[in-house]
């Protein structure tokens, strides 16, 4: 299998999960500016800030009132993070490697980059922003589910698994940090706040009934986090994603040793995390920890894969 | 519409179909009577089915739309056009016969260049091309075959004489059109191909694949066979795509290619680089080794041309090939096939007039409004003058332009092109129709079993070109019993 095919279906997925869960984001944090009482000291800046781009934003956009911020996280096509920036990317990569996916699959991600680039471009209410957000939600689910269902899991299908669980762990981490006490401003009653927002949280990932049946407690942080980091069966856990993730690169592609110790590393980073004192303090900083070892995985994959090193290969 | 042969009147021209109004020619009398029972419901309903069937396939297509030119938007007609097998087995002679003498011809040139030395073609012939390629000089492909693949292109005169238009060497394009017609007019007639004897075009990818295999320089039962397409934009990418998963061969861009300091050519794959036997190059030579040809081409491989001459790996077709494909060489062809396998053409060249002889440039000139005056080096039916079809501004253009550079043109008489008779709108009318067959040679020659045929589907027109108002049909080499 060409490098550049296998680094174009890696992207594909990873953009396609982007999209996903950038619209889950975006969803979750409209709730919570909506349901949490003034003076909580939430504001709209803090959700550039998940997305890691503060930098960019700051340098484009003077104010960070809800209208900028929701138009850069959706519709800015020179964020490099955008939701509509994701699915054109998905879509470039997929449409030069259609020759190896079923042809519905690169249909359906046609018609969703079309349908996002119609709805972003004119005014949205709240109402449909909602229901847009659902729906792309629930077409890149769909994307996801006829991929897995209809092409062979040879090494092609692994290299769409491992993009999008390395996206989704990436992902979810972020989401996690909305619910991280640093956005809280000091001094404010958190107690009542906490559970709502946890909730939240565990709703945007689609987990609150999922986690309801297997931690069968109440809404509580330190298990919350427990479930979404540390659970290796809940698909959107960050455990879980990283056991696909290193499952792909020891039993499905070749030459796989440091991606896989990479794999492993984060493996045990997050098995290792103490939740009830992270959640204390220190998640933030914990959070932005794994995401340095998730470059350093992509690192690792596009090393080995990608770009092959010609000197020593040869 | 109804169809009724006894009002189809194709006149003076030769029609494929309908010799005289009522009058079907032998081998297409079981599917004319055919059509002519349709109900005016039934036939629409047929084009109708046509239609989606492409509009399906469509759905690929027009992304590329985004692009420059698609060729997908050219309309296909459901009436198929009809050959006889007995008239077709004398054209593949004809096509390999040529095919063998202008590989020998491109040979020569690249070597001993004794045609030039024996007086038969004159020298600036090759100094005047563009297309000669000096880097090649001295380089022996494997079996002294150049051209691998060729599209030429057969018209039929008025007196039903087929004639050879053209030779396309380069990059031909159009064979998958051809293969996907023919899956569309089953779909459209299943009940004609239990009827008739019609022979399979869908072979085409495995004859492409052998063909391509044995040229590889390891003697391996599957070597690494590789299209190399110049990428997405290309409007050809279909194609490309299509006729690499056909061969189930990597579909590789100028990028994932590398030539090592052995000069082998290998490809970037996850298990690291892997050897390349055999490319079926879709790019042009300019644009196939910056170090070679073009320093700007972002396209190519660098130290591509270094590993075809050391024997290393194949290039289909070979470098530099494409300098038989010029129009002053075209005028060359029956002298080439006399020289080379002392025989006469079995199929004729329209007779051309070279602009660079004076005598034969003062004729050009005097009768510009009876000539197709055409470039020596374009293809696609760009920069070409019908001079019946021209106004006298245009023909004073070119006038101009011959007297420029005489070497860059030569006249052709205006053939009466023959007809088919084609769906348009309401009714079945006669339009002007070409032949492309795509001829394989390496150790041994194929020809497809008929080709891509293109119809202009404007009133008159003589341009079929897919970029200029042309459609395409379905072409049937029908076995007609009795030999």
């Amino acid at each position: 299998m060409l490098s550049r095919v296998a680094e174009r279906l890696y992207w594909t997925a990873r953009y396609l999960e982007r999209a996903e869960n950038t619209a889950r984001l975006v969803k979750v944090y409209s709730n919570l500016m909506l349901d949490l009482p003034n003076g909580v000291g939430l504001n709209w800046h803090q959700l550039v800030d998940i997305s890691g781009a503060q930098a960019f934003f700051d340098s484009h956009y003077r104010t960070s009132g809800k209208r900028n911020v929701i138009r850069f996280m959706l519709s800015d096509t020179d964020n490099q993070g955008s939701l509509l920036t994701s699915l054109t990317m998905a879509r470039e990569n997929i449409r030069t490697t259609r020759d190896l996916v079923p042809s519905e699959g690169w249909e359906h991600v046609n018609e969703l980059y079309l349908f996002a680039r119609k709805e972003l471009t004119g005014k949205m209410l709240l109402k449909d922003r909602y229901e847009f957000l659902s729906e792309v939600v629930m077409r890149t689910q769909q994307i996801t589910g006829l991929l897995a269902g209809t092409m062979s899991h040879g090494a092609a299908y692994q290299f769409i698994r491992v993009g999008r669980n390395l996206e989704r762990a990436d992902m979810t981490t972020r989401i996690l940090d909305v619910g991280s006490a640093t956005l809280i401003a000091p001094g404010v009653q958190l107690e009542r706040l906490e559970n709502r927002l946890w909730t939240y949280v565990l709703r945007s990932l689609s987990a609150h009934q999922m986690y309801r049946q297997y931690v069968r407690r109440r809404v509580q942080a330190s298990q919350v986090l427990a479930f979404l980091l540390q659970d290796t069966d809940f698909p959107r856990a960050v455990a879980h994603t990283l056991g696909e993730i290193a499952s792909c690169l020891e039993h499905k592609l070749p030459h796989s040793d440091e991606p896989l110790r990479a794999a492993l590393r984060l493996q045990r980073l997050v098995a290792e995390a103490n939740v009830n004192k992270l959640h204390a303090e220190g998640l933030h900083e914990f959070i932005d920890q794994l995401q340095l070892e998730f470059g350093n995985l992509h690192q690792q994959i596009s090393t080995t894969w990608f770009s092959l090193e010609l000197d020593e290969a040869v | 519409m109804e169809i009724d042969w006894n009002s189809y009147d194709p006149g003076e021209l030769y029609d494929e179909m309908i010799s005289s109004p009522g009058h079907p020619r032998r081998a297409a009398r079981a599917i004319a009577t055919y059509l002519q029972k349709l109900t005016a419901k039934q036939l629409g309903r047929r084009q109708h089915a046509a239609d989606l069937a492409i509009a399906e396939m469509g759905v690929t297509f027009t992304v590329y739309s985004e692009g420059t030119n698609i060729d997908r938007t050219w309309p296909f007609d459901i009436i198929p056009r009809i050959i006889p097998q007995k008239e077709w087995s004398h054209i593949e002679e004809g096509l390999e016969q040529r095919m063998t003498a202008l590989n020998m011809f491109i040979h020569d040139l690249y070597n001993d260049q004794k045609i030039i030395k024996d007086g038969i073609v004159p020298k600036k012939l090759i100094s005047g091309s563009k297309s000669f390629m000096p880097q090649c000089i001295g380089a022996t492909p494997r079996y002294n075959v150049w051209a691998h693949i060729c599209g030429s292109d057969l018209v039929r005169d008025g007196d039903g004489t087929v004639y050879v238009l053209e030779d396309n060497l380069r990059v031909p394009s159009g064979v998958s059109y051809m293969i996907e017609n023919r899956s569309i007019t089953k779909r459209v007639f299943p009940e004609l191909f239990s009827k008739h004897r019609i022979l399979p075009v869908d072979d085409y990818p495995a004859h492409l694949f052998d063909m391509l295999a044995s040229l590889s320089p390891r003697p391996l039962d599957y070597p690494e066979i590789v299209v190399m397409t110049p990428g997405i934009y290309n409007s050809a990418y279909f194609e490309h795509s299509f006729l690499a998963q056909q061969m189930g061969t990597e579909l590789v861009e100028g990028s994932d290619l590398v030539v090592c300091d052995d000069n082998c050519v290998y490809m970037k794959t996850i298990d690291g680089l892997q050897r390349v036997d055999v490319i079926y190059r879709r790019v042009n030579d300019e644009f196939l080794d910056p170090e070679a040809f073009n320093d700007d081409s972002v396209l190519g491989v660098r130290g591509l041309l270094r590993a075809w001459r050391a024997g290393n790996v194949a290039l289909a077709n070979a470098p530099g090939a494409g300098v038989a494909d010029d129009k002053l060489v075209y005028s060359y062809v029956p002298e080439i096939i006399k020289y080379y396998l002392d025989q006469d053409p079995i199929i004729p060249n329209v007779p051309s007039y070279r602009c660079d002889d004076k005598k034969q440039r003062d004729y050009v000139l005097a009768n510009l409004n009876k000539l197709v005056v055409k470039p020596a080096n374009e293809s696609g039916g760009y920069g070409m003058l019908v001079g019946p079809h021209a106004s006298a501004a245009e023909r004073n253009k070119f006038a101009n332009l011959i007297k420029r550079n005489p070497r860059n043109y030569i006249g052709q008489p205006t053939l009466k092109l023959s007809t088919a008779p084609t769906i348009c709108g309401q009714k079945v009318e006669p339009r002007h129709l070409d032949l492309r067959p795509f001829i394989l040679q390496s150790d041994r020659t194929y020809v497809t079993s008929g080709g891509l045929t293109r119809v202009a589907l404007r009133k008159g027109s003589l341009v079929v070109n897919s970029s200029q108002g042309g459609g395409s049909k379905d072409t049937w080499i029908v076995e007609t019993g009795g030999k």
